[in-house]
C-alpha cells in the first residue's frame, strides 16, 4: 500500500533543518527500498493555482490557501501498513520542526 | 466430538447458547475480524454463528469445544456471503477475489490457535493512537466489550447518532489507511500499551465521578474498565498494566463508602473504611506488589504512573484509619509521580500531601504556586485545596473567596453541594 507524507513548515523554518541533512535523511529511507519518491518544494508565494470553470481557464498567483505552515516537500511511500508507514515518516528529518501529513493512497476504480 | 444431543433439550440449549454469547461473543469476534479482515463482516459473521449454533445444536448436540466451532461457522458464512453477493452482482469483480482472499486467509485458521492473541490484537487496534481519543474509547466499548452504540451514548451523554458516526469513521481509517491487526512488536509496545492504559482508565473515571450531571457513579462503566483492565493483565502481564488493575480495584473499593445515603461526598479521611470492599483491596495489593516488585524486567523496567498511584492507593487502603495514614511515604511517592508524570494535577495532589504531612502552610505555598500556572486557574479542585488550607490556618476570609470561587467552577451537583456545606461550616 502506498502512503504519501505531507511535509508542513512554518515559512520562516522552511530552511531550518540543513539540506545535506535532508539528503542524508533521504538516503538512509530509499536504501530501505521503500521510496517510490521524494521531493522538496520552492515556497508556497510562488506556486501558482489553476481552476477551469465554466469552461475558462484561471490561474492565480499564490498557493490555493493561505496557511501558517505550508507544503514543504513529500515523501511517497511503499509500505506494509500505517504503523510501518508511520515508522518511516518519523525518518524525516522536518517532524522535529514542523508536521508530517500522513495520507493512504486511494486506488482509482475503473468502474466507478 | 459432540456431546449426547437429549431430546427436547431446545431450552436448554438456548441457556447455553446466550450464556456463550455473554462470555465468548468478543474473542469469536477478535478471531473473525483476523480472518476476515474486516470488522463489519467479522460482526455480521458472529451474529450468523450464533445463529447457527442455535439451529444446529438441538440436532447435532453441542461440541465439545464450542468456541473453534462457532468461530468455524462465523467464517463459513461469511464466505458464503461474499460469493452470494459476487454472483448477484458481476460488476464487483473484486468481491469474488475477496472472496477467494478471505476463504484462503480463513483456510490457515487453526482450531488450536491462541485465540487470547487476537482479544489482544482486537484492544490494540481499537486503542491505536492514529484514531482520536474519543473513537478509541467508543470503539473499544463496541468492540471489545460489546456494549451497544445506545449504551455507550447515554453512558457518556452523547447524541446516539454522534457516538454510531464516531465508530463508523474509526472502523473506515482502520480500513482505509490499513491500521494493523497485530499486538506492537517490543520496541513500540509500552507506548502503545500507554495508549491502551489510558482508553481503559478513561473509561473506569467516567464511572467513577460522572463529568457532568447529577449522577455521580455509573458503577457498570467501572466495572467494565476492571474487567478490561484484568483482560489485559492476563493476555500481557506487564507491571504498568497490573499498576491500572490494582489502582481500578483499589478506587472501586471506596465506592459505597464515597457518598452518603442521600448522594453527598464523603471525603477519603471521612469515610467509614467498614464499609470498603476488602475482596477488591485484598487483590488490589496483591497486584501492587506484583506490579512493583516486577521492576527492572526490560525494556518496560521503569515503574510508571499507573503503578506509582496503585501504591498511593493501597497506603490508604492499609491505613487502619485517616490518622493513621502514612503521609511521609504518600508525600515520597508523589514525589516520584511528579517526576515520570509532571503534570499540574499531580504536582497539586502532591502539595496536599505534603501539607498533610509538614503543615498546611508547607502546602499553602506549593497550591498558591501552583495557582499561578494559567492551567490550573480554572480547576475547581486547585481552589477547594487552596480553601481547605486556608481554614486550617484559620485565614477564613480568603478560604471563603477559595470556597467560592471552586464553587462557581465545579460541574457536578454533588461536588457543588459538598463545597458548600464547607463554606457554610466556616466561622463567621
Amino acid at each position: 500500500m502506498k502512503y504519501l507524507c505531507l511535509v508542513y513548515l512554518e515559512e520562516e523554518l522552511l530552511h531550518a533543518v540543513p539540506d545535506r541533512e535532508c539528503l542524508a535523511a533521504a538516503e538512509g529511507l530509499r536504501a530501505g527500498g521503500q521510496v517510490i519518491a521524494a521531493e522538496a518544494l520552492h515556497p508556497a508565494q510562488i506556486a501558482t493555482t489553476l481552476r477551469i470553470r465554466d469552461g475558462a481557464l484561471s490561474m492565480t498567483d499564490g498557493p490555493f490557501a493561505e496557511t501558517k505552515e505550508q507544503l514543504a516537500g513529500f515523501y511517497l511511500f511503499e509500505a506494509r501498513d500505517l504503523d510501518e508507514a508511520l515508522a518511516l515518516a518519523a525518518r524525516i528529518p522536518p517532524v522535529r520542526t514542523g508536521s508530517i501529513e500522513v495520507r493512504p493512497v486511494r486506488e482509482l476504480d475503473p468502474d466507478r | 466430538m459432540m456431546s449426547d444431543a437429549s431430546a427436547g433439550a431446545g431450552v436448554e440449549i438456548g441457556a447455553v447458547v446466550a450464556a456463550l454469547y455473554r462470555r465468548n461473543s468478543r474473542k469469536v469476534l477478535a478471531t473473525l475480524i483476523r480472518l476476515l479482515g474486516d470488522f463489519d463482516l467479522a460482526e455480521e459473521a458472529v451474529q450468523d454463528a450464533f445463529k447457527a449454533a442455535v439451529e444446529q445444536w438441538p440436532r447435532d448436540g453441542i461440541p465439545a469445544n464450542p468456541v473453534p466451532w462457532l468461530v468455524s461457522a462465523g467464517r463459513f458464512k461469511a464466505i458464503d456471503g461474499i460469493r452470494r453477493r459476487a454472483r448477484f452482482d458481476p460488476l464487483e469483480g473484486d468481491v469474488a477475489d475477496r472472496a477467494e482472499a478471505v476463504a484462503d486467509g480463513a483456510a490457515r485458521w487453526d482450531e488450536g490457535e491462541e485465540i487470547g492473541d487476537d482479544s489482544l490484537r482486537l484492544i490494540f487496534t481499537c486503542c491505536h493512537p492514529a484514531l482520536s481519543a474519543d473513537a478509541q474509547v467508543a470503539l473499544t466499548l463496541r468492540e471489545v466489550s460489546g456494549l451497544t452504540t445506545e449504551e455507550i451514548a447515554s453512558a457518556f451523554l452523547t447524541p446516539p447518532a454522534t457516538l454510531a458516526q464516531r465508530i463508523v469513521r474509526a472502523k473506515a481509517k482502520i480500513r482505509d489507511a490499513r491500521i494493523p491487526y497485530k499486538v506492537p512488536e517490543q520496541a513500540e509496545l509500552a507506548p502503545r500499551l500507554e495508549s491502551v492504559l489510558r482508553v481503559i482508565y478513561l473509561v473506569f473515571n467516567e464511572g467513577y465521578s460522572a463529568s457532568a450531571g447529577d449522577s455521580l457513579t455509573r458503577a457498570d462503566l467501572s466495572a467494565e474498565a476492571i474487567r478490561l483492565a484484568r483482560l489485559v493483565v492476563e493476555l500481557l502481564p506487564e507491571p504498568e498494566a497490573m499498576g491500572l488493575l490494582a489502582l481500578t480495584l483499589l478506587q472501586e473499593s471506596r465506592r459505597a463508602a464515597r457518598a452518603s445515603a442521600d448522594g453527598a461526598i464523603v471525603v477519603l479521611e471521612a469515610q467509614d473504611r467498614s464499609l470498603w470492599n476488602r475482596a477488591q483491596i485484598d487483590e488490589g495489593l496483591a497486584w501492587v506488589d506484583r506490579a512493583l516488585g516486577a521492576r527492572g524486567q526490560p525494556p518496560v523496567a521503569r515503574v510508571g504512573p499507573y503503578a506509582v498511584q496503585a501504591a498511593i492507593a493501597a497506603l490508604h487502603a492499609r491505613a487502619a484509619s485517616a490518622e493513621a495514614t502514612d503521609w511521609a511515604e504518600i508525600a515520597g511517592l508523589y514525589d516520584v509521580l511528579v517526576r515520570i508524570q509532571p503534570t499540574p494535577v499531580v504536582a497539586l495532589n502532591r502539595a496536599v500531601a505534603i501539607a498533610m504531612r509538614d503543615g498546611p502552610a508547607a502546602g499553602l505555598s506549593l497550591v498558591d504556586a501552583l495557582l499561578a500556572d494559567k492551567r490550573l486557574h480554572d480547576y475547581h479542585l486547585a481552589h477547594a485545596a487552596r480553601a481547605d488550607l486556608c481554614r486550617r490556618l484559620g485565614r477564613n476570609a480568603e478560604a471563603r473567596a477559595s470556597y467560592e470561587r471552586a464553587i462557581a467552577l465545579a460541574r457536578q451537583g454533588p461536588e457543588r453541594e459538598f463545597l458548600a456545606a464547607r463554606l457554610r461550616a466556616l466561622p463567621a
